[in-house]
């Protein structure tokens, strides 16, 4: 469990103001400039040590990606841009940045900027978020008026400056390249790479793209040491404090900052009030947002919450968005839904995904009514493979994922099904 | 939900011109992207227009909410020095872009399965009943349309659902209903948790930050 004086996000809830003088009080933007003085090197050196890996789905060493970006400045400028695009099933802890505690990323964006060596960083907002990046905005402005944006932000030296580019309602711009379609103004649809955005990103420049929480949390990882962080969580690769979101059938869904690592218990018994109906009344969990394998009960039962915990599992950490449902849940719909999700938003570019999610929804409807084969279920797994690897981006894999652990941990149910409906036609 | 989206549709207006003040919020978009980078202005225009056609929606009866006529699509690629089939294509991608009329009230249900799992059916069902409409339908007072959308990003606070730019959160068919009704009066209600509960943090209370709890009087 986190102690208080180890806690990152504060002000997660709110319970204090989001503007500069209250961050302030909290800690924020102090001795920014010292650390940028410290050189480039130097930041990235600490947050390797760090262990941080990145916070918006897929754990890379951010360290590392960082030390990506061109060493040396040619006339093509370099970009940092921020995914706040926020838009997993399951996954809300980003938006609490947003509202309630903007220094943080703004001050991780000049930090960040200046190790990779870019003026400028794009915070790009789901458009949903209208609220929430109109607070961003405020906060940005408040900045840029105390003289911590701008030319010799903070008086570090470094000129830097953030824009914010509001989204309008498409999951998959929260894809790396299909986020940097989108600022240039273009329908979201993912590049296909090579290049890498470290490479040639935004605009054809250089570009680390980078979730809210990773770069929040860049600031205190500086000020308290990466050892501090380090030795946070489970252990050095997964390491650190983490915001987990628990929605679904516990009794207080909530957001929460815990350690890296938490057992999948404590976080829902010492933060949640328990699975509704008690532990025993639970069905299955998906660990890490809606792309993310369902576990069962039995391996809920001592699970930890971290990047390879859960890989070894056979499923994910994810966003952290943890999706817990009981067992009155209707399993095999609850599936469904999230097939008929990836449908809605595929970009539509690569067949074995337009059509693919078309086809995974159509054959999950009819196994929520049990009106199928058993061997469909055979079939529906095939095509789940079709889709896996074949595609541009992940999303492809995202919606071949959760019906993979479905048909893994519930198929007598569905053969269940299937036989009630023949048994009543 | 697929929109309609048909350019020579009988309601298209001839013309669009940005007014005096949303001319001024554009020039400041288009100002924010790098020089030769303005098509990154498509978006933050799109979505002044849209607001702009929901301000004199607001005035005319009946009223009508934000969307994007051809005539303003057209109107951005010429200011943004865009072919128009660049803008159209933008404008039909992104779910937020009404590119037909809707209802002053774009009601906004999630049904994704973690607010599925705590009750979304009930909160659209109620709202279907209320109005006497279905999904993807206007009220005749132009007054509210139903719709819905996939994860909104607020799921420890399910149900919710989204109003033009709010988001009202931990939602019963009651709470909802009363919601749609102060709104119906013109009034604006409480946006967030409709419970009261302080943004994500535990509805039993927070189980950490207690001491900043106490000082900001939560608990
Ligand atoms: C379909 C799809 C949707 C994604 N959505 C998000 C998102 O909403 N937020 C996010 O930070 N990353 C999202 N990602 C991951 C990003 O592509 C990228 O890996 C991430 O922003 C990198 O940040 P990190 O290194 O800090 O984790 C998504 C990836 C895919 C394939
Ligand atoms: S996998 Fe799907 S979402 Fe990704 S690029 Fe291909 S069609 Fe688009
Ligand atoms: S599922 Fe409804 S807000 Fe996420």
């Amino acid at each position: 469990m986190l102690a208080d004086k180890d806690r990152i996000f504060t002000n997660l809830y709110g319970f204090e103001g989001s503007d500069l003088k209250s961050a302030q009080k909290r800690g924020d933007w102090d001795k920014t400039a010292s650390f940028i003085k410290k050189g480039r090197e130097w930041i990235i050196e600490e947050v390797k040590t760090s262990g941080l890996r990145g916070r918006g789905g897929a754990g890379f060493p951010t360290g590392l990606k960082w030390s990506f970006m061109p060493k040396t400045l040619t006339e093509r400028p370099h970009y940092l841009v921020i995914n706040a695009d926020e838009s997993e099933p399951g996954t809300c802890k980003d938006r609490d940045i947003l509202r309630n505690e903007p220094h943080k990323l703004i001050e991780g964006a000049l930090i960040a900027g200046f190790a990779m060596g870019a003026r400028a960083a794009f915070i790009y907002v789901r458009g949903e978020f209208y609220n929430e990046g109109s607070t961003l905005w405020q906060a940005i402005h408040e900045a840029y008026d105390a003289g911590l944006l701008g030319k010799n932000a903070a008086k570090s030296g470094w000129d830097f400056d953030i824009i914010v580019h509001r989204g309008a309602g498409a999951y998959i711009c929260g894809e790396e390249t299909a986020l940097i379609e989108s600022i240039e103004g273009k329908k979201g649809q993912p590049r296909n790479k090579p290049p890498f955005p470290a490479m040639a990103g935004l605009y054809s420049c250089p570009t680390t793209v980078n979730n809210v929480e990773t770069i929040a949390v860049v600031p205190t990882i500086l000020r308290r040491g990466g050892k501090w962080f380090a030795g946070l969580g489970l252990n050095e690769k997964n390491a650190g404090t983490k915001l987990f979101c628990i929605s679904g059938h516990v009794n207080n869904p909530c957001n929460v900052e815990e350690v890296m690592g938490i057992s999948l218990r404590d976080l829902i018994d010492k933060h949640c009030g328990g699975v509704r109906g008690g532990w025993d009344n639970l069905l299955a969990v998906i660990p890490g947002g809606s792309s993310t394998p369902m576990l069962s009960k039995a391996v809920c039962d001592n699970i930890h919450m971290d990047f390879d915990s859960l890989k070894e599992a056979g499923t994910g950490l994810g966003t952290a968005g943890v999706i817990v449902m009981d067992k009155s849940t209707d399993i095999i719909q609850a599936i469904c839904r999230l097939s008929q999700f990836y449908m809605h938003e595929s970009c539509g570019q690569c067949t074995p995904c337009r059509e693919g999610t078309g086809w995974l929804w159509r054959i999950m409807k009819r196994m929520v009514q049990g009106n199928a084969t058993v061997e469909e279920i055979d079939q529906l797994y095939e095509v789940t493979k079709e889709i896996e690897g074949h595609t541009i981006c992940a999303l492809g894999d995202a919606a071949a994922w959760p019906i993979q652990g479905l048909i893994k941990n519930f198929r007598p149910e569905m053969e269940r099904r299937i036989m009630e409906y023949r048994k009543a036609a | 939900m697929k929109k309609p989206f048909d350019l020579n549709a009988e309601y298209q207006p001839e013309h669009f011109k940005f007014s005096e003040k949303y001319q001024k919020l554009a020039d400041k978009a288009i100002a924010l992207y790098p020089k030769g980078k303005q098509q990154s202005a498509v978006m933050p225009l799109l979505d002044l227009a849209q607001r702009q056609v929901a301000e004199e929606g607001a005035k005319a009866t009946p009223v009508y909410g934000g969307w994007i006529p051809r005539a303003a699509m057209d109107h951005i690629a010429e200011v943004l020095d865009m072919h128009k089939v660049k803008v159209y294509e933008v404008a039909s991608f992104y779910s937020m872009y009404n590119t037909a009329p809707v209802g002053q009230y774009l009601v906004q249900f999630c049904t994704t399965t973690p607010c599925w799992l705590c009750g979304s059916s009930d909160i659209v069902n109620a709202c279907k009943n209320h109005l006497g409409i279905d999904l993807g339908e206007t009220t005749k007072d132009g007054k509210f349309t139903l719709m819905e959308v996939e994860c909104l990003g607020a799921c420890v606070n399910a149900p919710m659902i989204q109003i033009n730019d709010d988001y009202y959160e931990d939602l019963t068919a009651a709470s909802v209903v009363e919601v749609l009704e102060v709104l119906a009066q013109g009034l604006k209600p409480q946006i967030g948790s409709q419970t009261g509960r302080k943004s994500s943090m535990s509805s039993a209370g927070p189980t950490t930050l207690k001491e900043e709890a106490k000082k900001a009087k939560v608990v």
